[in-house]
């Protein structure tokens, strides 16, 4: 298929080019930027005038739901969702239902995928069988199967010689380990950001001691085995500062944060909404003011939605009883240009949070628009407007603290390997 | 909170779900309304026909014997039927989720809810999910409130010592699980207690307790220096569990109320407990039982100060 998008502003953040330039797609790759190839015709051409054409997103954190829990969402509902909002590759980490711990799992997995339209599908293994944070995994037949990476999603491991373990196992193959800090005893039972708010509506707390707790234990056994750390959706002021001290200590280490977390914060759960139960919780406007900066000085690498679809009847619950998680692979793209519109980031940078970078901590070579690079684009009208509702999402999660904001950022086309994936009618 | 659940636009009250944001003139109506029916429970016909016809359902997701007794109380006096259910043991070990049991129940014509639930905010979550004519009475929502406690407490101590604007009034033992002591806070915060305190261990204070308005002590003897009131908090076995506490005597040796601690008090100093008590954990029992206490006249006007609430709600005073 040959593609042409005419008239669009061309933003590639890993090529520093912002400009208005025409892209020409063939055989999934990028042909040519500006000037069509010699004997170039279009089977489709593509008017992205008032548009911008970036590298499609890459999102580091969407849960699809399969295997096991369907009944929250399909690959095919989630996809579908992705592709939508302009996301061409994502993560899963490894919380299914069985989790990503056999090679079978995963390959079944990116054989379903496969098959569907709409994203790259990178599934991130389990770090110890069933999560249980006792056993290791076969790492290195995991990565075989297709795993980019090894986590640990939101369970804690037994004991601390084990983590210790599984960083230094994975460092021997040079994989990559993803973290989201947590002490599961100081998080225990907690469901809202110790602080002010849910001491006032009586929501057990979890502090930010028990993200700072863990990061500095993960920080300490990081430098000591050299694994490639990833630490996922960081939540506090405290949590920003020492991932920065780290960086410049010269430990390997990137981190993202979740949409969410740059947007919300203890402030939104006056109404006991359940929408605003995800994990870890929003924090206080302190930290969420460190989130938004450390993000634009670069301390924080990336954005991901921290997709985590749930069904109504999981959902429509008192707020602690209700099971955490947002949905939020579509709001992606808008929460990012309204971070970046609210805070002075050019959008280049802004979008280099969403593509370039999370594809480097990825480890896959998308998320740049170059001669000869898979063509995986995003059209969208950076002007344009939409009110979030139920109804205007596609994921089969309902489940958004968003609900009835207005947010910038229509996408109109999404490319994934050169094919039409996703048309706005 | 911008727009408030528990009012409706022209500002009657149209829920009770806490204490916290609801106006003083609110919360002084309640409180000169249940005056009206003070009288009530001592005629021989203890009852007034104000919402005959109503249909009132207590829903205890969470057991209870005093509140829920008292709520029944209240709405028989009013002359509205009646109907408990003991969700605890019923539907809920059935697997029928809370909008269900409400669904149901909202199809046999209900007018009020009066919930019980152990999870915090359960009673917003009722509310938001009602039809519009029915309203939602919140009996204690896990930690987050219990407001017809609150209000029959500062109904008590409006009783007797008049006013508000002069008092000291302290609040001892377990706020950090206590829905009673929330709603006591806003309550006489709102009123206008110039002074609240609470007194605790730190493993037993909600963090940042001081934004709700209060002044922390972690010592009996400094935290009840001329106070008021003293009001008391019962103290759960199971806080023993979780290393809050070591034990129930130590615990009493420096937090309980004896007669020496109280001493440190203004001489006409009363002293309540939202019941039912712990002897000799919390409150020695010659405290509970001496001139000071007022826990018993708590229960009495419990009843009326829960009538208020109801023929409010239903928009019928007297």
């Amino acid at each position: 298929m040959k593609i042409h998008i005419r008239n669009g502003r061309l933003i590639d953040p890993a090529n520093g080019i912002d400009q208005p330039a025409d892209v020409f797609v063939v055989a999934g790759k990028i042909a040519a930027i500006g000037a069509a190839p010699a004997g170039f015709h279009a089977n489709k051409t593509i008017d992205a005038k008032n548009c911008i054409v970036c590298p499609g997103l890459v999102d580091l954190s969407v849960r699809l739901r399969e295997p096991g829990l369907e009944y929250k969402a399909t690959l095919e509902s989630e996809m579908l969702a992705a592709a939508s909002g302009g996301v061409t590759s994502l993560a899963l980490p490894p919380d299914t239902d069985p989790p990503l711990d056999e090679p079978g799992l995963v390959e079944m997995l990116k054989f379903r995928a496969r098959n569907l339209p709409g994203p790259r599908v990178y599934p991130v293994g389990a770090l110890t069988q069933k999560l249980k944070g006792e056993a290791l995994t076969e790492m290195a037949e995991l990565a075989e199967a297709g795993c980019i990476a090894f986590s640990h999603a939101d369970a804690p491991f037994a004991d601390t010689k084990i983590l210790l373990h599984a960083l230094d196992y994975a460092a021997t193959f040079d994989f990559p380990v993803w973290l989201r800090p947590q002490d599961a005893w100081l998080a225990g039972g907690g469901v809202a950001h110790d602080g002010p708010v849910a001491s006032r509506l009586g929501l057990p707390g979890i502090p930010a001691l028990a993200e700072t707790v863990a990061l500095a234990t993960i920080l300490a056994l990081a430098r000591e085995s050299g694994v490639r750390l990833h630490l996922a959706r960081l939540s506090t002021r405290e949590g920003v500062e020492m991932v920065r001290q780290a960086k410049a200590q010269g430990i390997k280490v990137t981190c993202d944060v979740s949409a969410n977390h740059l947007h919300l914060s203890e402030m939104d759960l006056t109404r006991f909404d359940s929408n605003l139960h995800f994990l870890p919780p929003a924090r206080s406007q302190r930290d969420r003011e460190a989130l938004v900066a450390g993000l634009k000085d670069g301390t924080i690498d990336a954005i991901c939605s921290d997709h985590a679809p749930v069904d109504d009847n999981e959902k429509q619950l008192p707020f602690g009883e209700a099971s955490p998680g947002a949905s939020g692979v579509e709001l992606l793209l808008p929460l990012t240009l309204k971070w970046a519109a609210e805070n002075q980031v050019p959008l280049a940078q802004a979008l280099a949070c969403v593509t370039r970078k999370p594809a480097q901590i990825l480890g896959v070579a998308h998320g740049h628009l170059g001669v000869g690079a898979n063509a995986d684009l995003c059209v969208f009208d950076p002007e344009a407007r939409f009110t979030v509702t139920t109804k205007s999402l596609k994921s089969q999660g309902n489940n958004t603290p968003f609900l009835g904001y207005e947010l910038p950022g229509v996408v109109k086309t999404t490319i994934i390997d050169g094919h039409l994936d996703f048309e706005r009618p | 909170m911008p727009d408030n659940p528990q009012l409706t636009p022209d500002g009657k009250l149209k829920h009770l779900l806490t204490l916290d944001g609801l106006p003083a003139g609110i919360l002084t109506q309640i409180l000169d309304t249940a005056e009206t029916f003070m009288g009530v429970g001592e005629r021989d016909v203890k009852k007034v026909p104000l919402l005959r016809g109503k249909a009132i359902f207590n829903l205890f997701f969470e057991p209870s014997t005093r509140t829920r007794t008292t709520f029944d109380i209240a709405a028989k006096r009013l002359s509205a039927d009646v109907v408990t259910l003991n969700i605890a043991a019923s539907s809920q070990s059935k697997g029928e989720t809370v909008l269900d049991t409400v669904a149901n129940l909202t199809a046999m014509h209900a007018d009020m809810f009066i919930v019980r639930h152990s999870q915090s905010g359960a009673a917003h979550f009722i509310a938001r999910h009602v039809a519009p004519h029915i309203a939602v009475v919140n009996a204690g929502d896990g930690r987050h409130a219990h407001p017809t406690q609150g209000l029959l407490d500062v109904f008590t101590i409006r009783r007797y010592k008049g006013a508000f604007h002069n008092l000291r009034v302290a609040i001892v033992g377990d706020v950090l699980h206590s829905r009673v002591a929330r709603s006591q806070i806003h309550a006489l915060t709102t009123l206008g207690v110039p002074e609240v305190r609470v007194i605790a261990p730190r493993t037993l204070l909600p963090s940042h307790v001081e934004q709700m308005g209060v002044h922390v002590f972690h010592d009996m003897k400094a935290g009840l220096k001329d106070v008021d009131v003293v009001i008391m908090l019962r103290l759960q076995n199971e806080r023993m569990k979780g290393a809050l506490l070591p034990s129930a005597q130590e615990y009493f040796k420096q937090f309980g109320l004896t007669p020496e601690k109280l001493a440190q008090a203004k001489p006409d100093a009363i002293v309540m407990h939202p019941g039912p008590m712990n002897r000799g954990v919390e409150i020695d029992s010659e405290v509970a039982d001496g001139a000071q206490s007022v826990i018993l006249p708590q229960v009495t006007y419990g009843i009326a100060v829960r009538m208020a609430v109801m023929s409010m709600l239903m928009g019928s005073t007297t």
